[in-house]
């Protein structure tokens, strides 16, 4: 794999989860890793997801803005 | 191994009657079963709870996806089959655009039609069976609403896989991306249809594809005769992508609330596994499915716009009339399935 391909991308979903592609390293405060599922992940950034760190769909429940 | 499947009236008797025999030796059986779908289609029938014709149409399917119908592999592109089954996708295809309105489009913007097909699934607030489910389904309801949705569920992702090479640039590579997950991401113990079958299993239900066929009936079978109609059909590729955003969007929310059902019920990860699973996965999926998919679709070809809205607009209004059925029937205590003398009828 090269490095260009190795760069993860996050896209800022309008009025939803940062949507990350690409290798990251996701970790609690003191390090240990949080295990990722899949390939590409969704991060909550509502504060409302039961699953946190990752989306599970509530920010539409709660009509969560970016745009304002 | 297949399931037995019952026929449902003369057009899909005559069919399952030629598909015992090879193709080369079942002309009778063939011209009977085209007369009888001709006939059947002249007496303008409600293709989405017409039992016979979407029986019919699940076969036909079946013949391409395998696993539905003990029959010869070579019926799969049968001249009289295929065209009988693009007749009946024909009336289909027109009874829903006629009942299922597009209303007014979005720009042919990726972020347009993410936010437009986001919206409409919003305003989709048609009856809370997953609501239900998590707070109120008996055990033998909890049953009947997955045997329901493994007609589908069992196999999982495969309608829209079709859809793979009608695409290209960013839309094939969105639908890849979220078909690889469908799909275990290259773990097989992972492919969602077979966590599926785990569900199954811990409710003591049997796992094999179409076991319960006969006794669901024909608006269970449209949801799925549908999504593989704009699958295999090149012409409606566009209403496959939209299909799968509103597919999407309406789940990881749903999906949360089934998994509590099942564990109010006492049930445990065998069977919730593939409830929770969805939740994180459809909240990734609906992302890339509405701006990615559908809305790189659009970008590509604007012309697809009216077809990926109402691939999505479909999608909700044919599952909504399905779990509309399961709700009425639990509501008034009656079960959801087709009961055996119905069956044998």
């Amino acid at each position: 794999m090269t490095a260009h391909q190795e760069e993860p991308v996050i896209v800022a979903c309008p009025d939803g989860p940062l949507l990350v592609r690409g290798h990251i390293e996701l970790t609690t405060p003191d390090g240990t890793p949080i295990e990722q599922h899949r390939r590409t992940v969704a991060l909550c950034r509502c504060g409302v997801s039961t699953i946190k760190p990752f989306c599970d769909g509530s920010h539409k429940a709660v009509h969560f803005r970016t745009d304002t | 191994m297949t399931a037995r499947i019952s026929p449902r009236g003369a057009v899909s008797e005559a069919l399952l009657d030629a598909l015992r025999f090879q193709p080369d030796a079942a002309a009778d059986e063939v011209s009977r079963f085209t007369d009888h779908a001709r006939d059947a289609l002249a007496a303008r029938p409600d293709l989405l709870t017409d039992e016979d014709l979407q029986l019919t149409l699940l076969l036909l399917y079946g013949l391409h996806y395998g696993d539905t119908v003990d029959a010869d592999d070579q019926w799969e592109w049968h001249p009289d089959l295929l065209r009988t089954r693009r007749a009946i996708e024909r009336e289909f295809e027109r009874q829903l655009r006629e009942r299922v309105p597009v209303g007014e489009l979005p720009e042919p913007t990726a972020d347009a039609v993410a936010a437009h097909l986001f919206a409409l699934t919003a305003e989709d607030t048609g009856p809370s069976l997953s609501r239900f489910l998590a707070k109120k389904a008996t055990e033998e309801q909890a049953a009947e609403f997955v045997i329901h949705r493994s007609i589908y569920t069992r196999k999982e992702a495969d309608p829209h896989s079709w859809a793979i090479p009608r695409l290209t640039g960013r839309a094939k590579a969105a639908l890849v991306e979220v078909q690889s997950d469908e799909y275990g991401a290259g773990r097989p113990e992972r492919i969602h249809a077979e966590i599926f079958a785990h569900t199954m299993r811990g409710l003591g239900l049997d796992d094999t594809y179409g076991a319960y066929i006969d006794r669901v009936p024909a608006i269970t079978l449209a949801s799925f005769t549908m999504m593989s109609m704009f699958g295999l059909n090149r012409s409606l590729r566009g209403a496959i992508t939209g299909h799968l955003a509103a597919f999407e969007m309406t789940s990881s929310i749903p999906n949360r609330f089934y998994g509590n059902g099942f564990r109010r019920l006492g049930h445990g990860e065998d069977v919730t596994w593939y409830y929770d699973e969805h939740v994180e996965a459809d909240a990734v999926h609906e992302q890339i499915a509405g701006r990615d998919l559908a809305g790189g679709l659009a970008e590509q070809h604007p012309e697809l716009l009216p077809d990926i809205v109402f691939g999505a607009a479909a999608c909700l209004y044919v599952d909504g009339l399905a779990a509309q059925h399961l709700l009425e029937s639990f509501e008034a205590g009656r079960s959801s399935l087709r009961q055996p003398e119905e069956v044998l009828a």
